[in-house]
C-alpha cells in the first residue's frame, strides 16, 4: 500500500460576498486511495473542489502536488497538471461526438486527426467497458454513459488525482457497481481519487479515508474502517443523532371507508407511463418505489398533469374532475415538488421571497399582486418554520445551498396549503440533516391531514415515511406493499421482479 | 463488453444540412421546370454565385459566430463601409487595387477585433455590441461620402469586368445569339472561402472548440478550452469576412454607395438558419451557409421571374425562414437526449419504450 502524499492542501480559506465558504481547511490525498469528502450541503465540499481545480481562486492557504506548490488559475491548468475532475452536472458538450468529448481541449495540435482520435477513443472505451461508439453524438448517450465518458476522459489524461463530485447521483445500482469497479482499477494504478457523495453506503463500499467538513471548517480526517456510519453522520451534523433511526411512520392507515382525497383510474401520460390506478386518503403518506427510469416520476407528473395526460379519469374528494394543466391541479389543492430542482423548481435569479410566494401568486392571479409587506411576512414565516438558512429574504435563491433551495420550494407549496402534496425526490442531493428535517416535516403534515406522495431513490427513507409503497418497474405498477414490518429486502425483491403481477394489461 | 449495435445516426449539424441541401435541390428543380428558359441555363446558376458572392461570404461569417453561440449584426454595415472606403480610396488617385484590398481587410479586422474583444473578454451581450458596431459603420459610411461614387481606375475596372469564359457551356439567348458562359471572380472567391472555412470548422482545433463553446460554454471551460479566446477568434473571422465581402461587393458593382449591403445582416442570419445553423449555437455545417443563401436567393429569383409584386419576395422569405425554424425545432427536439422514447405512444409494448434508457 502506498502512503505517499500526492496532494496536500493546508489552511485553505475562501469567502464569497456575505458567506465564508471555507475557513482554514486541510486536506491530504495519498497515492492509490479513495478519499471521501463528506459534509452537509453548504459545508464547503464543492468550494474546496473548485479551489482544488482552479475554478475559484483561494483567499489563503497553500496547495502542493507531489511536493511542489501550485496555483491553478483555470481548470485547464489543473487538467494539464494531472488533476482530472468529473462534476455532478455532466460537463461535456452534448453536440459533439463521444470521441471529441474525450479529447477536446487537450494537446496543442492545430488540426484534428479524426481517424486517430476515433481509434484512440474506441480503445479507451473498450478498455473501460463503456457501451458507446466514438462517433456517436454525446446527446444520444444515457446520462450514465455520459458520466463514464467524462471519467474515461480524466483517466486517459493520466491524471494523478481524479475528483468525482457526486458521480453516482444519476446512476442506477448496476451502473454504480461498474463505476466502483472502475474506481478500484484506477486506485490500483496509483491514482488518488477524491470522492464526493451523499450516499453513506457508497462511501463505505469504496473509500479508504473520509474527510468531514462542516460549515466551511474541517471536522477531521478518519480511516473509513474506524468510523462507524452513525458517527460519521453525527460528525457531519455536529451533534449526536439518535432520532435518525427514530423516524418512522407509525400511524395506522386511516379508515378505508373514507372518500380518497385523490383517485385516478387508468391514468396515462405522453411521457409513456402505462395506465395505472392510484388513490390516496386524507393524512396518508404513500410513495412510488422503483429504479431510476421505472416511471415513478412520470406517474406523479401524470397526476399533476405536468406531462400531457393521454387517458384515464380523476376524482378529487369524490368529485370527478379534469386536470389538463398544472394550474388546474394547483387549484384543486395539489402541490408538486419536482424532481429536477434546478430545471423545474427554482427560478435561480429571483429572490427567496419571490420564489416562496410564486405558486400562491399564480393561483391568485398576477393582477392581484401581494403587497411587499405581505410577501415579506409570508417569506419570514416559512423561513422560520422550515429553518431555511438564507442571509435575507431578498437573496437570490441560487446563492443558497441545495438543501436550502429545496426547503424554499417546499415552502412555496406549503404556502398554498395543499390538500395533497407530491414530493418527487425532495431529499436527493441534499445533506443528511435536511433530509431528516424533511422527513419529519412530511410526517407532521400527514398528522395535520395533508396527504403526501413521497418519492425517493433511498428505499430506507421511503420505508420510514410511507405507510404504503407502490412499486414500479418498466413504466408500470408491479406491486403495492403495505405493512409496518416491511424491510428494504422485501421492496427490493418486488422491484427486481419478484413478479407479483406481470407487466401487461 | 457490451457491444453497441446499430447504424450511425447523423449528427444534428449534418441532418439539418442535408435537409437544407435537399430543399435547395428541389427548389431549383422546380424553378427549372417552371422557367426552363432561364433556370436551365448554367449562366443563371453561376450568376447566383457571382452576383450574390458578398451575401454568401457574410453568411459564412455569420454561421461561424452563430455556431459559437453568438451573433454579429454589424456585418452588413461593415460591408457597406468597406465598399465606400475602397471607392473613395481608389478614386483619390493615390490608391491601387492591392492596397485597397488590404484596406478592406483591415477595416473588417478592426471591427472584428474591437467587437470580439468587447464580447469575449468583457462579456458584453453580442447583440448589443454588434448593434452598436452596425450604427458606427453606417455613421462612418455616410460621413466619408454621401453620394454614389463610381470607381474608374483602369486597374480596378479590369478586375471588375474580368470573368472566366467557358464557351463550351454557353447558351443561346432569346434572340438566338450564342453567349459563352462567364464566371465572375467573386464566384471563385466564394468557392475558395467556403472550402477553406468548412475545413477550418471540421478539422481545426479552433473549429471544434467553437462547436464545444456553442454547445455548452460552461462545459467547454471545464473541458479545458479557452472559451474567451475561441469566441474572440470567431468574431475576428467574421469581421475579416465582412471586409472581404465588402471588397467583393465593390468588385461586383464597381461603385461605392450609401445603400450598399444594407440589410445584409438580416439576410445573412436568415440564410444561416435556412442552411441549418441553429441560433442557439453548437449546431451547423459551414457547407450549409452557401446552400442557405442560394435557397433564399432562388426563391426571390423565382418570384421575380413570375413577375408578381416584389413584396411577395419578402413574404416568401419570411415564411421560408419560419418553416425552417419550426423544422429545426421539431427535428432537434425529437432527437434530443432520449426524448424520442417519450414521444412514442403509450400503447407500444413496454419493452420497447424503455429500450433507450437504462
Amino acid at each position: 500500500m502506498h502512503t505517499q502524499i500526492v496532494l496536500e492542501m493546508r489552511g485553505i480559506s475562501k469567502a464569497f460576498p456575505g458567506v465564508r465558504a471555507l475557513h482554514n481547511v486541510d486536506f491530504t490525498l495519498r497515492r492509490g486511495e479513495v478519499h471521501a469528502l463528506m459534509g452537509e450541503n453548504g459545508a464547503g465540499k464543492s468550494t474546496l473542489i473548485k479551489v482544488m481545480t482552479g475554478v475559484y481562486a483561494k483567499d489563503a492557504g497553500r496547495i502542493t502536488i507531489d511536493g511542489a506548490t501550485i496555483h491553478f488559475r483555470s481548470p485547464q491548468e489543473a487538467q494539464n497538471f494531472g488533476v482530472g475532475t468529473v462534476y455532478q452536472e455532466i460537463s461535456l458538450c452534448p453536440n459533439l461526438t463521444v470521441a471529441e468529448n474525450m479529447f477536446i481541449g487537450r494537446g496543442r495540435r492545430g488540426f484534428v486527426n479524426w481517424n486517430r482520435m476515433n481509434g484512440d477513443a474506441t480503445r479507451l472505451l473498450e478498455s473501460l467497458c463503456i457501451p458507446a461508439r466514438p462517433t456517436q453524438e454525446l446527446s444520444n448517450c444515457s446520462l450514465a454513459v455520459q458520466q463514464m465518458i467524462a471519467i474515461a476522459r480524466a483517466v486517459d489524461m493520466e491524471c494523478k488525482i481524479l475528483i468525482l463530485d457526486e458521480p453516482t447521483s444519476s446512476l442506477d445500482e448496476d451502473e454504480v457497481r461498474r463505476l466502483f469497479a472502475l474506481m478500484r482499477e484506477l486506485k490500483s494504478r496509483g491514482v488518488g481519487i477524491v470522492f464526493v457523495t451523499h450516499f453513506l453506503d457508497q462511501v463505505y463500499e469504496v473509500s479508504d479515508r473520509i474527510t468531514v467538513l462542516r460549515d466551511g471548517e474541517l471536522v477531521g480526517e478518519y480511516a473509513a474502517s474506524s468510523l462507524p456510519q452513525i458517527e460519521l453522520v453525527a460528525k457531519m451534523l455536529g451533534k449526536e443523532l439518535g432520532d435518525v433511526a427514530g423516524i418512522r411512520n407509525r400511524r395506522p392507515r386511516t379508515a378505508e371507508s373514507g372518500i380518497p382525497v385523490f383517485e385516478a383510474t387508468g391514468l396515462s401520460s405522453a411521457a409513456g407511463v402505462r395506465p395505472f390506478d392510484f388513490s390516496i386518503h386524507k393524512g396518508e403518506v404513500n410513495g412510488f418505489a422503483g429504479l431510476l427510469g421505472s416511471g415513478r416520476s412520470e406517474s406523479v407528473r401524470a397526476i399533476y398533469a405536468a406531462d400531457k395526460v393521454t387517458g384515464g379519469s380523476v376524482r378529487v374528494n369524490g368529485k370527478s374532475v379534469r386536470i389538463g394543466k398544472p394550474i388546474q391541479a394547483m387549484k384543486l389543492g395539489i402541490g408538486y415538488l419536482p424532481e429536477d430542482r434546478k430545471g423545474d423548481g427554482i427560478i435561480a435569479e429571483l429572490s427567496v421571497r419571490e420564489n416562496i410566494i410564486l405558486a400562491l401568486q399564480v393561483m391568485e392571479g398576477f393582477f392581484k399582486p401581494f403587497s411587499r409587506k405581505q410577501a415579506e411576512a409570508f417569506a419570514d414565516e416559512y423561513i422560520r418554520l422550515l429553518n431555511i438558512k438564507t442571509p435575507s429574504t431578498g437573496t437570490p435563491i441560487k446563492a443558497l445551498s441545495g438543501g436550502n433551495q429545496q426547503k424554499v420550494i417546499l415552502a412555496r407549496w406549503l404556502l398554498t396549503h395543499p390538500e395533497y402534496l407530491i414530493l418527487d425526490e425532495p431529499t436527493r442531493g441534499i445533506d443528511v440533516g435536511t433530509k431528516v428535517e424533511i422527513q419529519k416535516l412530511v410526517l407532521k403534515l400527514a398528522e395535520e391531514g395533508v396527504s403526501v406522495t413521497f418519492i425517493s431513490s433511498e428505499i430506507e427513507e421511503m420505508l420510514r415515511t410511507c405507510s404504503r409503497l407502490i412499486v414500479m418497474r418498466d413504466r408500470c405498477v408491479v406491486g403495492e406493499l403495505e405493512d409496518s414490518g416491511l424491510t428494504q429486502n422485501d421492496v427490493m425483491h418486488v422491484i427486481a421482479g419478484g413478479a407479483e403481477k406481470p407487466c401487461d394489461e | 463488453m457490451r457491444t453497441v449495435k446499430g447504424r450511425e445516426t447523423l449528427s444534428n449539424s449534418n441532418l439539418l444540412f442535408m435537409i437544407a441541401a435537399v430543399i435547395f435541390v428541389l427548389m431549383y428543380a422546380l424553378a427549372m421546370a417552371i422557367y426552363p428558359g432561364s433556370f436551365l441555363q448554367l449562366q443563371t446558376f453561376f450568376d447566383l454565385f457571382s452576383l450574390n458572392a458578398p451575401l454568401i461570404i457574410l453568411t459564412c461569417g455569420m454561421s461561424i459566430v452563430m455556431i459559437g453561440g453568438g451573433i454579429d449584426i454589424s456585418v452588413g454595415g461593415v460591408t457597406g463601409l468597406v465598399t465606400m472606403c475602397c471607392a473613395v480610396f481608389l478614386e483619390s488617385g493615390g490608391g491601387d487595387v492591392w492596397s485597397s484590398m488590404i484596406l478592406a481587410l483591415g477595416i473588417g479586422i478592426a471591427f472584428g477585433l474591437l467587437q470580439g474583444f468587447l464580447i469575449a473578454y468583457l462579456e458584453i451581450q453580442p447583440f448589443i455590441i454588434t448593434l452598436a458596431g452596425m450604427f458606427l459603420a453606417n455613421g462612418l459610411l455616410t460621413t466619408i461620402h454621401k453620394d454614389p461614387l463610381n470607381v474608374t481606375l483602369p486597374g480596378f475596372v479590369a478586375l471588375r469586368d474580368a470573368e472566366l469564359v467557358i464557351p463550351l457551356l454557353g447558351s443561346h439567348n432569346r434572340l438566338g445569339n450564342f453567349i459563352p458562359l462567364g464566371i465572375k471572380i467573386g464566384a471563385f472567391v466564394v468557392v475558395a472561402l467556403v472550402i477553406a472555412l468548412a475545413v477550418l470548422m471540421k478539422w481545426s482545433r479552433f473549429g471544434r472548440n467553437l462547436y464545444a463553446v456553442g454547445g455548452n460554454s460552461q462545459s467547454a471551460l471545464m473541458l479545458g478550452i479557452n472559451v474567451k479566446r475561441t469566441k474572440f477568434q470567431s468574431y475576428l473571422i467574421c469581421g475579416s469576412l465582412s471586409g472581404i465581402a465588402g471588397f467583393v461587393y465593390i468588385m461586383t458593382t464597381g461603385a461605392g454607395n450609401v445603400g450598399n449591403a444594407s440589410g445584409f445582416e438580416m439576410k445573412a442570419i436568415a440564410s444561416s438558419i435556412i442552411g441549418g445553423t441553429m441560433l442557439s449555437g453548437g449546431v451547423g455545417n459551414l457547407l450549409g451557409s452557401p446552400v442557405g443563401a442560394l435557397t433564399l436567393l432562388t426563391i426571390n429569383e423565382l418570384i421575380r421571374a413570375a413577375g408578381v409584386n416584389s413584396n411577395l419576395q419578402a413574404i416568401a422569405s419570411g415564411l421560408l425562414l419560419c418553416v425552417f425554424i419550426v423544422l429545426q425545432g421539431v427535428v432537434v427536439r425529437l432527437r434530443g437526449g432520449g426524448n424520442l422514447a417519450r414521444a412514442l405512444p403509450s400503447w407500444l409494448p413496454a419493452g420497447k419504450t424503455t429500450g433507450k434508457g437504462k
